[in-house]
């Protein structure tokens, strides 16, 4: 059903991903997206907020259903995409590029799957 | 459980839908968005395969006074070839199902329920049938539905002909029905459905329901038409303020409830002029003129996080306001672009206009009472 993910990111049992870097960038996958249906609303965290890998920091609302957003990381969000909180369509259209959602200044990272783990995951 | 398939199921996987389990069956949830399929019913038209619905026949000399005792409703004043919404509830006047009548012959009803009731009142039919001479049969699994909903409906059905009588179908009256001949069956066509906009639903054999569902899919294509899963039909049905059985209607809901006393008829007469008792009636009788303890609303939420299923509705924002009701269906409104929900509330918080708040898990959002439905077609 859904493309394989991409093997250059790191990823969550929540489905969210992670491309790590100074600061990293976070989103959810094509999985989480395509089981919402079109995402119509977004709740982010705001910039300089102080986020905790493992915890809820944020929701992901389409008209069927809503998924709440769970850190991957733990740091400062330094980065809000503010064309996806505007279009949250993108989440659905390019969830691995256009409809990242966050920049974060790491400072340590959560359990994280590889791409393959990921995979498994989705797929069991 | 073996889950049941559509007639249309192999349409469904060729389309590329997303499916899930429904109500025992495997139905589309979507074919591509759930908003295009929502909007494509509001402005033009959408197909949908509702074969998962339940469909009884009932037939005989009684059948009238049969549905009479055995229905709230009354449906011996249903005239030839017209439906009826109404409904089936228990002897406590708690509701089995909600349904829709059609009289398609003389001595001959069809009675279409949930899918997810199919079993409940389907025994509740033959039990109530003792006596009366009727026969009750379940054509469920041997008929296919698909209702076409929307502004452009009648364009489409039009396109779809040739062998539909068309000048008698254009004719059709909303909540009335027509046999018709489909791919060479015996059909049944009703103006009829539960979107809120104009639209048909044709009850085809099992056999002729893929051929007819792909006509209408190549004559509505022009038009706009594109075919829409379960998700569109919950958030149309949301918008126009119709009930769902499970979320606004159950075993512990009477009609009155839900703001649809309306459709119970408590003094029915027989032919002769007699007093016609029915199943719930004395149930029924003492709720019609009491205070209810819920009523049913609508909430329209003030900012953009949505009411869901289930959610406690409270009496402010403050931390301290007490619960006063339950949310039974919300979502984010794509018409509207806004959250809309409904609940049942305590009647004193039920005024138009009365604040109150959702708790959206741990947070209060704001919401205010509005009447239903939340929308109304352009007429």
């Amino acid at each position: 059903m859904s493309a394989q993910p991409p093997a250059h990111l790191q990823y969550t049992v929540e489905h969210e991903w992670l491309a790590p870097g100074s600061p990293a960038t976070v989103g959810i996958t094509d999985v989480a997206a395509d089981a919402l249906g079109d995402i119509v609303y977004l709740e982010l965290p705001a910039v300089g907020d102080q986020i905790v890998a493992g915890a809820v920091i944020g929701e992901v609302e389409s008209t069927k259903s809503v998924s709440e957003l769970f850190s991957p990381v733990t740091g400062t969000v330094v980065e809000v995409n503010q064309a996806a909180v505007d279009d949250p369509a993108l989440v659905n259209s390019d969830p691995y590029g256009a409809g990242w959602l966050l920049r974060v200044d790491v400072t340590a990272t959560g359990e994280l799957l590889t791409a393959e783990e990921y995979a498994a995951h989705t797929s069991a | 459980m073996t889950e049941l398939h559509s007639p249309l199921h192999d349409e469904h996987v060729a389309l590329g839908a997303t499916l899930t389990p429904y109500a025992g069956w495997v139905m589309p949830l979507r074919y591509t968005s759930d908003l295009a399929e929502h909007t494509a019913v509001r402005t033009a038209a959408g197909l949908f395969d509702l074969s998962h619905m339940a469909e009884i026949a009932v037939d005989g000399p009684d059948a009238a006074a049969f549905l009479d005792a055995a229905l709230v409703g009354q449906a011996s004043a249903i005239g030839l070839l017209r439906a009826k919404y109404t409904m089936v509830v228990a002897p406590d006047g708690g509701v089995i199902d909600d349904l829709v009548v059609y009289h398609v012959e003389p001595g001959r009803y069809l009675v279409v329920a949930n899918a997810a009731n199919h079993d409940p009142v389907v025994a509740a039919l033959r039990e109530r049938a003792a006596g009366f001479d009727v026969t009750v049969s379940d054509e469920s699994a041997a008929t296919a539905l698909v209702a076409v909903q929307g502004p452009r409906a009648l364009d489409v059905v039009r396109a779809a002909g040739p062998d539909l009588p068309l000048d008698q179908v254009e004719a059709l009256r909303y909540y009335a029905c027509l046999p018709v001949t489909v791919e060479g069956h015996a059909a049944l066509v009703g103006r009829t459905g539960y979107t809120g906009e104009d639209g048909f639903e044709f009850f085809v054999p099992a056999a002729a329901g893929p051929a007819l569902w792909r006509r209408l899919l190549v004559a509505g294509a022009p038009f706009g038409l594109v075919p829409a899963g379960l998700s569109a039909r919950d958030s149309l049905r949301l918008e126009a303020g119709m009930p769902l059985y499970g979320n606004e209607l159950d075993r512990t809901t009477t009609p009155y409830d839900a703001g649809l006393g309306r459709v119970v008829v408590l003094d029915k007469t027989g032919p002769d002029g007699e007093p016609v008792d029915f199943v719930g009636r004395a149930a029924l009788a003492a709720r019609a003129h009491s205070t209810p303890a819920r009523v049913l609303v609508g909430l329209v939420g003030d900012g953009r996080r949505a009411a869901r299923h289930g959610y406690p509705v409270v009496a402010g924002v403050a931390d301290d306001a007490p619960t006063v009701g339950t949310v039974t269906s919300g979502a984010p409104s794509p018409t509207l672009g806004y959250p809309v929900a409904m609940a049942y509330v305590t009647p004193e918080v039920a005024a138009e206009g009365t604040r109150l708040a959702v708790d959206v898990r741990g947070r209060r959002e704001p919401v205010h009472v509005v009447p239903l439905p939340f929308y109304r077609r352009p007429r």
